[in-house]
Parts: structure tokens; sequence; C-alpha cells
């Protein structure tokens, strides 16, 4: 992969989604919900002692939970299969670019117009409740803007895999709808539901429960919020008896990024080795 | 004396075969082209025309044998295509606009920019004036002229061009093949066209495709 190949592609498709009104939107609606969440008063309102900015925040990162991986998904996988169908491919693939290039200049570039907006809100949180003479809970700050990365790179890897592996933009939606909802419908409530009908070995139940890098983020969430994970019920014995929780936030950080990563690499590996349109 | 002049080949295939799904769209193809041709390719629909332009273009997998400039398209793609300027059928829909367009054809392909708006503007194209506009937004007849000016602006050893002048004007068209005319001799040329009679007067062999395979082959005089 060469430097020069890689940066063209990447400056390139941060151009072309700078033209969007997708992103301008995307970008406005994590801003916006920032906004409304401070003008209905939420820092005042409390949940299990907590309130001000680490509230607002905690509520930020459930509604990402809900958008951003299918929001991901549904944007990436296009990428490489919808640049086959109106042509882009063959043309930008006749340039001296490598496959390579080609491929994680687009993963990085989708990976910086995705995340850009959503710390953007994160630092908009700080700087309005700054503004407000509220106390910053940087620890919480730092930890959601890892968490965000960590789970934008997750689905953008996942994505970019199934844009490589399908044959049109419809499937490669289809796809990545499916992925998602059986990856929402994992999240611990069917867990516990599943456990408790078949009488399973519940380290094993658990086990499946943290390959989802959905449920994974969303523990994440809540581990400096509800140190206990009381909000969680009794799979949080099981968690937090297993590891502590510094480790397990090291954990909900780079293990969605080791995944993001292999689908990836599984990706362009197929990228590079097939016909490219 | 007869002097016969020995060219040396460009793009050599030997045996060269595509399937997709199992139906075969290249059938087992051998053929030489030579630094200096300039070849007509020329064939219906379907008959292998694109397919062996990809394949030369390093975008699919094929059995058999092609080297071009003397390298595997696969494995040494990206060396290959610094020589060779591709000109497509159907415009790509970049929303970039013509100037960061021309910055990254600039900075991909090591040429001033300059070289290319000469030709652009050679061709009829008021390259400044489009400057903020998106590419998507030209017509068509606009992107092509700029995408031969990004095409020619390399000056590759091979060039590629797949129905070029569909979209030009008369008055571009006739530029178009001027600036093709005098264009270095030594290089390879390879238009793929549907209308022969357009095109006759610019090339020196013609190659005719049908079913994956070359059916008539020949050189002709200008």
């Amino acid at each position: 992969m060469s430097g020069k190949g890689f940066l063209a592609i990447l400056k390139l498709d941060l151009f072309q989604t700078l033209r969007t009104r997708g992103f301008w939107l995307y970008s406005l609606l994590f801003g916006g919900f920032v906004a409304y969440m401070f003008m209905s008063g939420i820092t005042e309102s409390q949940i299990i002692g907590f309130v001000g900015l680490g509230r607002l925040l905690v509520t930020f990162m459930q509604v990402c939970i809900v958008i951003i991986p299918i929001y991901v998904l549904i944007t990436v996988v296009r990428s490489i299969v919808g640049d086959k169908e109106n042509n882009v491919m063959e043309y930008m693939l006749s340039l001296p670019v490598s496959f390579n290039s080609f491929f994680w200049g687009k993963l990085f570039a989708k990976f910086i117009v995705i995340y850009t907006p959503l710390l953007l809100s994160l630092v908009l949180s700080i700087i309005w409740g700054s503004f407000l003479k509220l106390s910053v809970p940087w620890e919480f700050f730092w930890l959601y803007s890892g968490l965000l990365a960590s789970m934008v790179f997750c689905f953008l890897g996942i994505g970019m895999f199934i844009s490589v592996y399908t044959r049109s933009q419809e499937l490669a939606v289809s796809s990545a709808f499916v992925i998602w909802l059986v990856l929402v419908a994992f999240i611990d409530l069917l867990l516990m539901g599943m456990m408790l009908k078949l009488r399973m070995n519940p380290d094993l139940v658990i086990s499946l429960g943290m390959i989802n890098p959905l449920q994974v983020f969303r523990v994440g969430v809540l581990v400096l919020f509800d140190p206990k994970l009381t909000t969680m019920g009794p799979v949080a014995y099981y968690i937090l008896d297993t590891v502590s929780r510094t480790a397990y936030i090291a954990f909900a950080i780079g293990y969605p990024i080791l995944l993001g990563l292999l689908f990836a690499m599984l990706g362009a590996r197929r990228f590079r080795s097939k016909d490219v349109i | 004396m007869i002097e016969t002049v020995i060219k040396k080949p460009v793009i050599r295939a030997e045996g060269l075969s595509k399937s997709f799904n199992k139906q075969k769209v290249l059938r087992d193809l051998s053929v030489d082209f030579n630094e200096g041709d300039r070849i007509a390719l020329v064939g219906q629909n379907g008959a292998g025309k694109t397919t062996l332009i990809r394949c030369i273009l390093g975008q699919y997998v094929y059995d058999g044998k092609l080297e071009v400039l003397d390298r595997n398209p696969r494995k040494e793609r990206v060396i290959i295509l610094k020589d060779v300027g591709f000109v497509p059928q159907i415009p790509p829909p970049l929303k970039i606009t013509v100037q960061e367009m021309l910055a990254f054809f600039s900075n991909l392909c090591n040429v001033p920019v300059d070289d290319f708006v000469t030709i652009a503007e050679r061709l009829g194209l008021k390259v400044k004036e489009s400057f903020s506009k998106p590419f998507v937004a030209l017509s068509g007849g606009m992107k092509q002229k700029l995408l031969v000016s990004f095409a020619l602006g390399k000056q590759p050893k091979i060039l590629l061009m797949d129905e070029p002048s569909a979209n030009l004007d008369p008055a571009a068209r006739e530029m178009f093949f001027s600036y093709l005319a005098e264009y270095n001799k030594e290089a390879l040329l390879v238009l793929s066209s549907h209308r022969m009679d357009e095109i006759k007067g610019l090339v020196n062999r013609v190659v005719e495709m049908d079913f994956g395979n070359i059916i008539l082959d020949e050189n002709i005089k200008r």
C-alpha cells in the first residue's frame, strides 16, 4: 500500500462525503440532540444519584447505541458495492492506486466523517456545560470518546466486509440490517431469557453476550455511571466478578477495534484477490 | 530490399480466458498489441472488448497469460498503470469539483495541473469557468473532455479508450482526433468503438472480437 495512493483516496472520499446532504443531516442530528438535551433540562434530572453533564453524556451514549451501528452499517455497506455499480471503481482503479490503498483509504475516510460529528457533539456538550458552570466529568468524556471511536471502527470493518462480499446495494443493505437485528436481539434481556429457559452454563451465556460488540459497548457506557452495573441485573455479577472495572474498560475499547480490524482485513483480502468490478 | 520493422509487444495475451458464473466471456484469446499500434477494437455488445480492457487494467482475475509492458497486470498493477491512460465509456458520477479533481490527478500522476488544463481547453472545455462545479453536474461532453485530458496529460505509453468520442460534439471530436493523430507515435492506442467509420482515419490496425475471441486482425494503410 502506498502512502500517496492511500491519502489521495482518503481525501477524495472525504470531499465526496462532504458534498452529500446525508452527512450534514447526520452532523446536525447529533449536534442538535445535544442542544435539545440542554434545553430540555436533562442536566437537572437525576438517575441513580447522577445529575449534570454526566447524566447528559450517558443519555447521549444511550442514543448512540441505537443509532450509530445501523447508521454506520447502512452508510458503509454501499461503499464498495456502490462504487462498482456506478462505474466509480472502474475508473478509480484504472489509476495507479493499489487495491489496498483504495480499500483502506475509503475505510479511514468513512471513519473520519462518521466519528468527527460524534466527537464534536461531545465537545459541544462540554463547552455548553462549562458555560452553564456545570462540573465537567472528564473521565466520562475520555471514556465515551474512546468507546464511540471503537464502536464506529467495529461496524465500519463489518460494513466494509459486507460491501466487498455482496453483489448489489440492495443485498448489502439487507445483510446489514439482519446483522444489526441479530446483535440488538442479543442484548442482555434476550440473553437472560435464553439462560433461564435452557438452563445453560451462565459463563457460556455471558461469554456469548460479550462477543456482541453492542453489548460490550452498552456495558462500557454504564460502567462509569453505574459502577456496580445494578441497572443490568444479575449479569453484572458475572462480569464484575470475572474482571476488574479497568480491565473491562480496556476490553470494551480494544475488543470492538480488533473485531472491526479483523473484518476489514478479511474484506481487504477478498477485495484484492477477486474481480474488483 | 524489403525492410521489416519488428515492433515490440506492449500487451501480450496467450490463451487468455475469463468466465463469469461459468459463462466464458474471453475464450483462449491470444494476441499481441505492439508499440506504435493504433488499434480499433471493434465488435458487438458482449463480444468481450470491455472485459479484455479490464483484464489489461488488472481489474479482473483471469486464466492464461497476460503481460502488459512485460509485467503481470494483477501483481504489478500500480507500476503498469503509471503508463496507462484510460477513458471509460461511462464517466464516474463524482461529486468533487473540477478543481479538486484536477488536484487529485495532478497529485496522483505527478503531472502539473496546467498540462491537463491545456489539453482540456484545446478540446474546447473552459476549465477555469468550471472550477467550482461538481464533476457530476457537467454535461456529458464536458465530462468526456476532462477525462480525455486526464488520460492524455499523463503522456502514457498505452492509451485505452472505451467509446471516447461518444459524448463529444463535432468540433470537440475533430479536435480530439487531431490530438490523437499527433500523439506519441511510439505509444499504443486502443480505441474501442462501435463506429468504425469515425475512427478508421486514425488507426493502422483493426481487431474485431466476437464471442470472446478475435475474429479479424488486420493492418490497414492510412
